[in-house]
């Protein structure tokens, strides 16, 4: 259905799109913050990748679009046909065949990619339950034989045996606790606090559990996010490489004060990160929870509606004892 | 489907046949299937501008970075309703009352199967609506979790109150779900039953094939979303505890249950406006719909593996990795069948003789920006990447390229292609256009920003942010505001053009497709006699549609 010059178009305009689309994959990179963590320079590769098959798929279809504006207009009162094909049979099996090996592409790359950052361990512990229980499911896979896992998922298919539930060792364990709405981590040496201190170059442990509802652990220079389910416990494994101060946000809504649930990130040197842990034991400090600062005092806004809100849960430094036994 | 009706009520419809829809017709109880669908249109336009009002009302609380315009209850209660509205009782009942109107037309059908069933269909809505609004009005005011309704954080209401927004949200999501089982059954028995003579499966117009897979998908996975929201009510208000993880209950299993409809309902949405753009974009380009049959099985395809995608909504939950990697194996299936339907449609304009009429604009701008909906879709598919923007504005970037870019645009498209069939009359070619170019260009102001602060790490649902996102915001939000004022020259024209616009023709554009075969508005029955179909769709390089005898449409 096309004719020479319209086949030396399509090559012409193959030829650059496949230029203008590597160049937007390479720009991709200066969209994202910046890299903190190994594993954010794997998810910004895959980003690189994807954002250049997109914009060639993209490109290439509007510019037809685009192409039949300025070319193919009517006269007002032609209604004859245009192209009298219904249809073509090689072509059709083209664009069938090519999202289909463009996706497979992906999806292969995007695969390599996650298992490069083997950051999730799963064990799905009900909260309440036993401790052997806790302990058998903290073996080899982290599933535990709690009663409230779905036994449908539970029997893993094939991919299960190449992508691990069980995370890489870590050098470093953390335990996160999350709660509406405030964060706070306890150390090794037991020291709790409300900021997060991060060693760099070494692979830490967050054992992330929350108290109340749903939250999301998430930094967007790390690119990790990971909800935190009551009742549940979840670890994620990374790798900071950055040296600097994040926030850390909680990525899933989690009510009235949801936007304040934020606080600071550290990544630091070996050195200065325990420097900081023997501080901190002596030097305790109070932290301000902006949660409960509103709550008490709201904002002056324009509309007012008054309607309820849940009562911030106690800043965690106050809390302490009670994180120690497990909230 | 009974064919035995008294003298009287031929009578009673001869009668109505001359005079006309009258205004009263539209306020009362009717069988008439078009008269239904006008009702479902209209009714969800004045949600969609309700919707419209409360998206306005985030963007310009996120014009600064602090809380400075409501207070953060309200603020969850905005983009709760916001995201109900637009969903439950904007895109998807408009597409019932379109298919309502449009399929017995197109298939030769004197009316859907079930009429009484498809009048109360419509009727419960008014009042679930009204429901869901009185929220507004409880002294802790409407349901603050989202549309997701996520427990625990749904379960937290104040303890004293029986009746509460999220009660109330539960029961008026109950009642449309309701509507629509009963919608789907009578569409479904409709599309199979009631075809006239000739009108094979593979005679049928894409739009009746869209219509026909979105409504199996609301009788397979509506089910899934009502269970759901019974469960959930129970939790609320009768003291069980199937959701609550603190008395042993999982609130995972709720997300499962939620999105293995809430997926589906994206095509249940976005399917209806692929039909629209193969009967606008073959009309107004004079061509056949390139791969007709491969689109058509496409459309199949779409809804059959959509049902088997909705945990990548949760990969950053208590998901593992082997289902992770199998849900991010079948989501990027879904390109492939959506793939050929943008292939086709690209197909179909290309070498074409284009008429760049309102709908057509409407038609071509909608599936551009599908394709960029769909591109960062296959991205979001990615599960590396998603985990860094789940939950950012980079997903409402996306969804919005879908729902509004996409879907709204072809409503818009399919409102003004049929307009003359509907109403009888022309509408104003001139602010038609000028609504397409306010619509179009602040769509994409307002919703391209989302992106860059989604990748920067905003996430959604935020009522005051880090002062390092302002900057996108502005633009967001300034052209939300233009997108708000875009809906004025549309009501105009509308308005305007129903009460006083020439009379239309009957088949203005020259278009196949039995529903231009009758007059316009149509009879009561529809066809003065049954019609019999012989030729394929898409019939454009018949002269009885390209050589034009009667160009009396240019008055
Ligand atoms: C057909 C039209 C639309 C549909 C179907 C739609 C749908 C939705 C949905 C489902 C949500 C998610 C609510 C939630 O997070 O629980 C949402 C959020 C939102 N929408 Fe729309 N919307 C539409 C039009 C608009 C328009 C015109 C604007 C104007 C800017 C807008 C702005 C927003 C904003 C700012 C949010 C909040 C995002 C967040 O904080 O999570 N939407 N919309
Ligand atoms: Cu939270
Ligand atoms: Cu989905």
């Amino acid at each position: 259905m096309f004719s020479v010059f319209e086949y030396i178009l399509i090559a012409v305009y193959v030829a650059v799109l496949l230029i203008v689309s590597r160049w937007m994959g390479l720009q991709a990179f200066s969209w994202m913050p910046p890299q903190a963590t190994a594993e954010a320079q794997r998810v910004d590769d895959l980003f690189s990748f994807l954002v250049s098959i997109g914009a060639f798929i993209l490109l290439g279809l509007i510019g037809v679009m685009v192409y039949a504006i300025a070319f193919h207009r009517a006269p007002p009162e032609d209604y004859t046909e245009g192209h009298p094909s219904r249809g073509d049979a090689r072509l059709e099996i083209l664009w069938t065949a090519t999202p289909t090996l463009l996706v497979v592409w992906i999806a292969l790359q995007s695969f390599n990619i996650y298992q490069q950052l083997n950051i999730l361990g799963l064990n799905q512990i009900v909260h309440l339950h036993t401790p052997q229980q806790e302990a058998g499911g903290k073996g080899a896979g982290g599933r535990g034989n709690a009663l409230f896992q779905m036994p449908l998922f539970e029997s893993a298919p094939a991919v299960a045996a190449t992508v691990s539930d069980a995370p890489k060792p870590a050098s470093e364990t953390i335990d996160v606790f999350v709660k509406q709405w405030d964060w706070s981590f306890r150390y090794p040496n037991n020291v709790t606090s409300n900021q997060l201190h991060l060693p760099i170059n070494r692979s830490t442990r967050l054992n992330l559990q929350a108290q109340d509802v749903i939250h999301g652990f998430y930094v967007p220079e790390f690119r990790l996010k990971q909800d935190i389910i009551p009742g549940r416990k979840i670890d994620i494994v990374l790798t900071p490489i950055r040296p600097g101060k994040y926030r850390l946000k909680d990525s899933q809504f989690s009510g009235t004060y949801f936007s304040l649930m934020e606080t600071d990130v550290y990544v630091e040197s070996l050195a200065q990160y325990n420097q900081w842990l023997t501080q901190t034991t002596s030097s305790e400090q109070t932290p301000i929870n902006q949660a409960v600062a509103e709550n008490i005092q709201p904002p002056k806004t324009l509309f007012n509606s008054g309607w309820y809100t849940v009562t911030p849960a106690q800043p965690g430094i106050a809390n302490k004892r009670k994180l120690n036994n497990d909230t | 489907m009974t064919h035995d009706f008294s003298q009287e009520m031929i009578e009673d419809r001869e009668s109505q046949n001359q005079q006309g829809n009258t205004w009263r017709e539209y306020f009362s109880f009717n069988t008439d299937h078009k008269v239904i669908g006008i009702q479902y249109m209209v009714m969800t336009f004045i949600f969609f501008l309700i919707g419209g009002l409360l998206a306005m009302l985030i963007r310009a609380e996120l014009l600064t970075p602090e809380s400075n315009l409501v207070d953060r209850p309200l603020y969850n209660g905005l983009f709760t309703m916001h995201g109900t509205i637009m969903i439950f009782l904007w895109i998807i009942p408009f597409n019932a009352g379109l298919s309502n109107y449009l399929v017995p037309l197109m298939i030769g059908a004197r009316d859907m199967a079930f009429p009484l069933l498809n009048a109360i269909s419509f009727w419960i809505l008014p009042p679930a609506g009204l429901l869901l609004l009185s929220s507004f009005f409880l002294p802790n005011g409407t349901a603050q979790s989202g549309w997701w309704s996520y427990p625990p954080i749904s379960l937290q209401v104040p303890g004293d109150q029986f009746i509460n927004g999220e009660f109330i949200w539960i029961v008026s999501l109950v009642l449309i779900g309701i509507s629509s089982i009963m919608g789907a059954v009578n569409f479904v028995t409709t599309i199979f039953w009631m075809r006239a003579p000739g009108m094979t499966f593979f005679r049928m117009p894409v739009f009746v094939w869209s219509v026909f897979s979105a409504q199996l998908l609301q009788l397979i996975n509506l089910p899934a979303l009502t269970a759901a929201l019974i469960l959930l009510l129970l939790d609320l208000s009768f003291g069980t505890q199937f959701f609550k993880p603190d008395e042993n209950g999982d609130p995972i299993i709720y997300q499962h249950l939620f999105w293995f409809y809430s997926h589906p309902a994206v095509y249940i949405m976005a399917l209806p406006a692929f039909g629209i753009f193969a009967e606008v974009l073959p009309a107004f380009s004079r061509n056949p719909l390139f791969g007709y049959r491969s689109v058509a099985i496409a459309t199949l395809g779409i809804a059959a593996i959509s049902i088997f995608v909705w945990v990548h909504h949760m990969f950053t939950s208590a998901t593992p990795g082997w289902m992770r990697m199998t849900f991010m194996a079948t989501s990027m299936l879904v390109a492939i069948p959506t793939g050929i339907k943008a292939f086709a449609w690209t197909a179909t304009i290309w070498r074409s003789k284009l008429h760049l009429e309102t709908p057509m604009l409407f038609a071509m701008g909608g599936a551009a920006m599908f394709i960029f909906g769909g591109v960062t879709g296959v991205m979001l598919a990615a599960t590396p990447f998603d985990i860094h923007v789940n939950n950012t504005y980079f997903v409402v970037g996306h969804f919005h390229y879908i729902v509004f870019n996409t879907i709204t645009m072809a409503i818009f498209a399919a409102i003004y292609y049929w307009f003359p069939k509907i109403t009888g009359r022309m509408y104003a070619e001139g602010w038609g256009k000028l609504h397409f170019w306010l619509t179009f260009i602040p769509a994409n102001i307002t919703f391209f920003s989302m992106h860059p602060l989604g990748l920067q790490g905003m996430l959604r649902r935020v009522s005051s942010y880090d002062p390092q996102y302002q900057g996108w915001n502005i633009i967001a939000s300034l052209g939300s505001f233009l997108l708000g004022a875009s809906t004025l020259p549309f009501i105009a024209n509308i308005v305007g053009s129903w009460l006083y616009g020439p009379k239309a023709v009957d088949n203005p554009w020259h278009a196949t497709g039995l529903e231009w075969t009758t007059s316009s508005p149509p009879p009561r029955d529809n066809f003065e006699e049954i019609p019999i179909v012989t030729r394929p769709p898409y019939d454009y390089g018949n002269p009885k549609y390209s050589v034009i005898v009667n160009s009396d449409n240019s008055e």
